[in-house]
């Protein structure tokens, strides 16, 4: 009888293939409702905004000096007109173009900007991690939002300068964290037995230091995406971002600002969908934190 | 003690130095000549060459850098193009306003941050902390500036309660503390305020919460040790690091209220520097902000220095 409960403990099982880390994420992150919500939240304001022209919105450019400052509601314009008469629900899908374009496309250059620079001065060290590490300390000595005033402010207003500044102030945080990991990485012994078997520097980083830096250095990135969004529409809510007559929806804010008065909660339209972007976006970036392990 | 103070502040020289050269060269990345600003347009090549002779413009960058950074120890930041005045008067003007803004803000963010982090930490996993965490997300996810816009409107706009721009009455541009004033910095530092609540309760949250779970906690308790006395071992081990994450948040209320102040025209660095931007006036945008940006350094030094005076343990590192 013993014998038998033995045999049984020790019986080889059916052993399945074990799932890789990748669909363990993707499996906690299906099972997070409020995350998946954000998702399909940031998922359909892109979409909409890509495929703006075929959902037969009016044109948002056509404005008409008899249908100034429609309120909320009105017939013929669900989210009322702007101070030229515009459709406002146009413009604010047609606004998630370039608003989500300025606001995401920084951190995506900066991710590979910033992995790049950390991983090779938290690899190499040495000089060149003094080089690139110090300069990046610089660039912390201004807040955020100053440093990218100041280069916005000093290139002139413009799509191409906007991206130009944001990606400038968001690569050195970047980089300082893939530093970080990458250096806590070198010390780990499988990459002295890497060394040791005489693989190239470039071996070590491809085949051992990319696969187990890259998550925190995404998931920090990810979190830096509704500071960028917020940031992007600022700078042209300071009318130093997109010029007019672009529907974005910084600088609706700004030029709705006249309007106050008269119409008050259409002037605060704008702004809202600012605000449930980066609401979703920071959350989004806090269950892809907890889905994909990472500690800060 | 003395050796730390002196190790930081020879740390600080270099990235002071940095500052320097990225606002020298600020100036240098805009388009279009520094000149066209102040030289009418109808002026010949020669009268061009001796104006740029005399602003030292012929002269190569490191050169240029030198004169700016040499005049700058004594005090001269240059003239503003706009208004001819100079750019250091101007300057320090204007940050006072900012400043009062920022402590304003800050006095109404720390506490208050403090505070609902604090009953995070210790209620966690209870209705309380999901709270705590629910407004903290949404206050770092505001954009401050609409914010404004929206407390303008329900404020000013619809309620009529509060002034909805300026510093004083009457477009006053220098503070005094009366009612008259405060009415106007209310709603400016209550919207400023709301982005460092988040930060601070999350920072408190996640500090109160691993203190908490240490096994020294359970020990004290052990002794007999009152809650109230428990917890007050917890705020100090904790102080160390909510002091330093509310010094930078100090230093980013100072160098981020430039949208805050267009949208209430606070005159402030932020709505100074905003003007120097679309009058193209160069001397004034670098002064601004390089001012702006040693204000944050020395923070940074200050906080450093102070958290090394409560915490022994990080002058070893």
């Amino acid at each position: 009888m013993a014998m038998a409960e033995a045999t049984s403990i020790h019986a080889p099982e059916k052993v399945e293939k074990s799932k890789g880390y990748w669909s363990g994420v993707g499996h906690r992150l299906v099972r997070d409702p409020l995350t998946m919500f954000c998702l399909a939240v940031i998922a359909a304001l892109i979409l909409s905004a890509v495929f703006a022209p075929y959902l037969g919105l009016a044109d948002p450019y056509k404005g008409s000096m008899i249908a100034r400052l429609k309120p909320i509601g009105a017939p013929g314009y669900p989210l009322g007109t702007d101070e030229q008469g515009r459709d406002m629900l146009a413009r604010l899908i047609y606004g998630g173009r370039l608003t989500l374009f300025i606001g995401l496309m920084p951190v995506v250059i900066a991710f590979f900007a910033g992995s790049i620079l950390g991983i090779t001065a938290g690899y190499v060290g040495g000089l060149t991690n003094t080089i690139i590490m110090r300069t990046v300390d610089v660039f912390f000595a201004f807040p955020s939002v100053l440093l990218a005033i100041a280069i916005s402010g000093a290139l002139g207003a413009g799509i191409v300068n906007s991206l130009v500044s944001l990606t400038i102030v968001f690569i050195p945080p970047i980089t300082r964290v893939a530093e970080a990991v990458t250096s806590g990485v070198r010390k780990l012994d499988y990459i002295d037995a890497a060394r040791a078997s005489g693989a190239s520097a470039w071996t070590v980083i491809r085949v051992h230091v990319i696969g187990n830096v890259l998550s925190p250095i995404f998931v920090y990135a990810t979190s830096l995406t509704s500071v960028c969004m917020i940031l992007a529409a600022g700078l042209s809510f300071l009318g130093i971002g997109v010029r007019p007559p672009e529907p974005e929806w910084g600088l609706m804010l700004n030029t709705l600002r006249s309007v106050i008065y008269v119409n008050p909660w259409l002037s605060a339209l704008p702004g809202v969908m600012i605000f449930v972007t980066s609401l979703c976006l920071n959350l989004l970036s806090d269950g892809l934190r907890s889905a994909m392990n990472v500690r800060d | 003690m003395l050796s730390y103070l002196i190790r930081r502040i020879l740390l600080v020289l270099p990235v002071a130095f940095g500052v320097s050269v990225i606002c020298f060269l600020l100036v240098q990345i805009a388009p279009g000549d520094p000149l066209t600003a102040i030289m009418p347009i109808d002026a010949t090549a020669e009268e061009q060459a001796a104006m740029r002779a005399a602003y030292g413009l012929d002269k190569p960058l490191p050169v240029q850098y030198a004169i700016w950074i040499g005049n700058l120890f004594q005090g001269d930041m240059g003239k503003s193009i706009a208004s001819g005045r100079p750019v250091a008067a101007e300057v320090f003007g204007a940050v006072k306003n900012s400043l009062l803004l920022a402590v304003s803000a800050a006095v109404i963010a720390f506490p208050i941050g403090i505070f609902l982090g604090f009953l995070a930490g210790y209620f966690r996993d209870t209705w309380i902390d999901r709270a705590v965490t629910a407004l903290s997300i949404t206050g770092v996810s505001v954009p401050n500036y609409w914010l404004g816009i929206v407390l303008v409107i329900i404020f000013s706009v619809n309620l009529g309660w509060l002034p909805s721009m300026g510093a004083g009455p009457g477009g006053s541009q220098s503070w005094a503390w009366d009612w008259a004033h405060m009415r106007h910095l209310l709603l400016p530092a209550v919207t400023l305020a709301v982005v460092p609540i988040g930060i601070v309760s999350r920072t408190v949250r996640a500090l109160a919460g691993d203190i908490l779970s240490q096994d020294f906690v359970d020990a004290l308790y052990a002794k007999g040790m009152s809650r109230a006395d428990v917890l007050r071992h917890v705020a100090r081990n904790a102080a160390a690091t909510a002091l330093s994450v509310m010094g930078l948040q100090l230093g980013y209320l100072l160098g981020g209220s430039i949208l805050i102040e267009t949208v209430f025209n606070w005159p402030g660095s932020g709505f100074l520097l905003s003007n120097a931007i679309f009058q193209r006036d160069l001397p004034l945008l670098q002064g601004t902000i390089l001012i702006l940006a040693l204000f944050f350094v020395a923070m940074n030094l200050i906080v450093d220095v102070v958290q090394a005076a409560i915490d022994p343990r990080i002058q070893r590192t």
